[in-house]
């Protein structure tokens, strides 16, 4: 049996670099973004905005805005809750009200929005809105939002999903969003036993994802159901969360998604959602907002974090007790960060075996811009700090920094800590790739006179989200054409082709024949959303399974049509012969959820607590100026486990793209913030990796290895290689010039500053 | 708001006219009124060049540019490099070496590549990354873009 108009040999498809299925679109400028959509009759929406940081709203005067010609109407929460009376929406927790409601909780919360045809008309109008706040004291640090009297919330809402929320309804008085923890073994007593304990606490600062198609979305309300255009990771939860907020069944919610430009976890759960369909019901028109680059600021960011790591080594210097206190700095609202806190939070010991392990690890909100996913979710952060810390402690021991770690490396078929069996994770492996394509152990010139060399590595372990769903369906047309309908998102990321490639493995015909749906929950079936590097395992298995089932139709109609065994026959011929011309459909669905048993409460012991591991590693070569504290990095080495790789190319690409957004992490994106309002909100004042920030020479690969439950052997990568890049630059800056830094991000003037100070020759602070 | 003005210019060869206001911008014109969207304002500071349109033979930042400047100009846009059959060389090229993630910042690149190699037919590395360093692409996808520029530069000289 062959399929349709061409007839690649099996085996081909998987494997291939194909080029993008996409790319003719992107590269004439037809793709087609939320962003620059359009429908008739439609009006934009401009915000108007908070300007405190935590205050109880006395009044908002939108009678001015609403004299000005062309504006259709303002919009405040009173009048969302005349259609949404309880407007509170969020994944984790029902805590993030449409515009602000009684309170505001950080600078930049919406709190009126203007709507009309024009959006100059619908800006101006917004500028001329005024509110009245009595202002109340704020809590910005995660570590004092643990302990002080200030509260975001008053009472704690969870939305019910998570069963480890749970216990945090009605709770009062905390800004504690979750408390997650893990216990093995006997910390304090292998403590007491220890030859040496070091204790550190690392930072890292407030980030964002800045996608370049800031979030847009549209919402077009009728009576009989609602359309949503949106720029969104997740149109299945915002789907759900839709119609929960209506009170609707979800069949009359349609989500459609075009392209992303793209998303690195900024475009998540639900964002303007529900906010445009509040509009779009109170207008009974369809409504607009997307936001300018400078709202990115005030729409969702990265955690920053403090991390307090202890641990304890034997006189053989193996590590026997670890303790780790990570504080993440949630924000106003929720959205994911308890579950970033705990997905991320039980792999915090990181990639070694460690008999005594504690870990806490908290969500806490705080008044600033929320924060939520970030490609990794949440595992840089663990990452900067272990691996510094690791490599401190190989400094103070005078041990070698590569035999300290394999001495105490997680190997294949040994115990994580959370007491899940290490299976198909390339540790080792991955370390010694880097070691290799590092030349470690050939001399190193550590340079002489004003600039000096280093070099330094980190790996890394994490674990997928777990345990999530994703549904597929392949419909093979009477000609022998395949389509395929998957809610995986392509922000970017290739998925699209690799899905596609999947497809065209099974039914042996080629991945660029394969038409994959745009995504549209009218006709796309479920998925939980793309995020964490979980698409292509997840959904990869839910499409190969679809695939498979209907090439499995296609042999029993062989078998009915009353082909032989083995029979070569085009696939349209036996639809012809089945339907008497050219008709019909095999109609293939597939289903994937992975096994998974959810960590004890107190303990956080599970024996199963992930589908798959993810391992990277990263080593760096930089020269430090000493008399300017800038740091040039000359080589940066980036080695994945990713199992098979279904597309090398794209693989390639995701590799070398998030270490180089990683490095702006790393090296100078900061928000800067002062009394809870951000002072560089635009991208002249917030600096990202541009050509001259790409390192001299550039290594990226992946090692060879199969992911054996993987669909294909394959397994996730799009955010693996930002894990150890800041530690790998800071261990090279330390092996350079003797300092270091606990706080991201490494830039010339904190090197400087480390540098004087290690001279005896402190420069005054600010 | 102040009225609108009508302008005339070249839009990718063909004549038109348009009806402006004088704070509207380049992007904003080529969006609303003739549904060209290869042009995108992200920064709208004129740092990022997703916004590039070619005015008078010359890349500009649609987002700065006043929609009015370009009355009796020739504006050209990514959407006139290709036909029906082919694609320009520069977008053959970033298509075959996938030099490109999400696609929004791509138009931008591949105009200002298309003007680079007018100048530097062979260019060097340091050549390709100070032309486009008013290019910015928050996936990263530099090490790629280089690679697609050389390949351009091979297929241009091809003919």
């Amino acid at each position: 049996m062959t399929m349709a108009h061409d007839a690649p040999k099996a085996g081909s498809q998987v494997g291939r670099s194909v080029p993008r299925l996409e790319g003719r679109d992107k590269v004439t400028g037809r793709a087609e973004y939320t962003h620059t959509m359009r429908l008739p009759g439609m009006l934009y929406c401009k915000l108007f905005r908070s300007t405190v940081a935590h205050g109880l709203i006395k009044s908002v005067d939108v009678s001015e805005a609403r004299k000005v010609p062309g504006v259709f109407a303002v919009i405040t929460i009173d009048d969302v809750m005349k259609v949404i009376p309880d407007p509170y929406y969020g994944p984790a927790f029902h805590d993030q009200p449409i515009l602000a409601h009684e309170k505001v909780r950080f600078v930049g919360e919406p709190v009126a929005a203007v709507l009309a045809f024009d959006p100059h008309v619908a800006e101006a109008a917004a500028q001329l809105i005024s509110a009245e706040y009595e202002e109340l004291p704020a809590v910005y640090d995660e570590v004092d939002a643990l302990t002080t009297k200030t509260y975001v919330h008053d009472v704690l809402k969870p939305a019910g999903t998570f069963a480890d929320l749970k216990h945090l309804k009605d709770a009062k008085d905390t800004n504690m969003a979750l408390d997650y923890r893990l216990r093995r073994g006997d910390v304090d007593k292998a403590f007491a036993q220890a030859a040496h304990v070091f204790e550190h606490e690392f930072k890292t600062q407030k980030v964002l994802h800045l996608p370049f198609e800031p979030h847009a979305s549209i919402a077009d309300y009728k009576d009989t159901g609602v359309t949503i255009y949106t720029g969104s990771q997740g149109p299945s939860f915002v789907r759900t969360e839709i119609a929960r907020l209506l009170g609707w069944p979800e069949n009359k919610v349609r989500i459609k998604v075009p392209f992303l430009g793209s998303g690195y976890g900024a475009k998540l759960y639900i964002k303007l959602e529900a906010l445009v369909v509040a509009l779009s019901m109170i207008a009974r028109r369809p409504v607009k907002l997307a936001l300018t680059f400078e709202e990115l600021f005030y729409q969702i960011t990265k955690h920053p974090s403090t991390f307090r790591i202890k641990s304890g080594v034997d006189k053989d210097g193996r590590i026997i007790a670890r303790k780790c206190e990570v504080y993440w700095n949630g924000g106003a609202y929720a959205d994911i960060g308890p579950r970033v806190t705990q997905k991320s939070g039980l792999t915090a010991s990181g990639p070694y075996e460690i008999d005594n392990v504690s870990i806490d690890s908290y969500a806490l909100y705080t008044n600033v811009t929320p924060a939520g996913a970030l490609r990794g979710f949440g595992v840089p952060q663990l990452v900067w700090a272990y691996e510094s810390h690791t490599d401190m402690m190989a400094r103070a021991l005078k041990l070698d920094p590569v035999e300290f770690r394999r001495k105490n490396l997680l190997r294949e078929g040994r115990p994580h800590p959370t007491g899940t069996i290490i299976k198909d994770a390339a540790v080792e492996k991955v370390l010694d790739h880097v070691l290799d394509r590092m030349n470690w152990s050939k001399p190193f010139d550590k340079g002489t006179g004003v600039v000096k060399r280093g070099r330094g590595f980190g790996i890394a372990i994490k674990a997928v989200i777990t345990p999530t769903t994703s549904v597929a369906i392949v419909n093979v047309s009477a000609d022998g054409s395949a389509t395929l309908y998957c809610g995986t998102i392509d922000m970017g990321q290739g998925s699209d082709t690799a899905m596609a490639q999947m497809v065209g493995e099974i039914l042996n015909v080629s991945a660029e024949s394969v038409r994959v749906v745009p995504r549209d929950t009218d006709v796309t079936p479920y998925d939980m959303g793309t995020l964490g590097s979980r698409s292509l395992f997840h959904m990869g298995h839910a499409v190969r399974r679809a695939a498979e089932h209907a090439r499995d139709q296609l042999k029993a109609l062989a078998r009915e049509v009353g082909e032989p065994e083995g029979s070569n026959i085009p696939v349209r011929e036996l639809f012809v012969k089945k339907y008497g011309m050219q008709a019909g459909n095999v109609i293939g669905t597939g289903v994937f959820k992975p096994d998974y048993i959810p960590p004890a409460p107190g303990t956080g012991l599970s024996e199963n607590v992930t589908a798959f591991w993810m391992v990277s590693g990263a080593g760096a070569e930089v020269e430090v100026d000493t008399e300017t504290g800038h740091v040039k990095i000359t080589k940066l080495v980036n080695v994945v486990d990713v199992g098979k790789a279904i597309n090398p190319r794209i693989v390639e690409t995701q590799i070398s793209g998030a270490a180089l957004m990683q490095l702006g992490f790393t090296m100078f994106e900061k928000m800067h913030i002062d009394g809870g309002q951000v002072t560089n909100a635009s991208l002249a004042d917030y600096k990202i990796p541009g050509f001259h920030d790409v390192p001299v020479v550039m290594d990226n690969s992946h090692v060879d290895t199969n992911q054996s439950n993987g669909p294909f052997g394959a397994k996730g990568v799009g955010e693996v290689s930002t894990f150890c890049v800041s530690p790998a630059i800071a261990n090279a800056i330390d092996d350079a010039v003797g300092v270091r830094l606990m706080e991201l991000p490494l830039n010339p003037e904190s090197v400087y500053r480390a540098i004087r100070a290690k001279a005896g020759k402190p420069l005054e602070d600010e | 708001m102040t009225a609108a003005r009508t302008i005339s210019f070249t839009l990718n060869g063909l004549p038109v006219t348009a009806d402006v206001k004088p704070h509207h911008n380049l992007v904003e014109l080529l969006q609303n009124q003739f549904s060209l969207t290869g042009a995108r304002e992200t920064c709208g500071q004129g740092l990022c060049g997703c916004c590039t349109v070619i005015v008078n033979g010359k890349a500009v930042s649609g987002c700065l540019y006043l929609a009015s400047f370009v009355e009796g100009a020739e504006v050209v846009t990514v959407e006139s490099l290709d036909t029906p059959q082919k694609l320009h060389p520069v977008q053959e090229a970033f298509v075959e070496t996938s030099a490109f993630q999400c696609g929004y910042c791509t138009p931008g690149f591949v105009l200002m590549t298309t003007q680079l190699l007018e100048q530097h037919p062979d260019p060097d590395d340091d050549q390709i990354k100070h032309y486009l360093t008013g290019n910015l692409c928050r996936c990263a996808t530099y090490p790629q873009v280089i690679e697609a520029v050389k390949l351009a530069a091979r297929k241009r000289k091809a003919g």
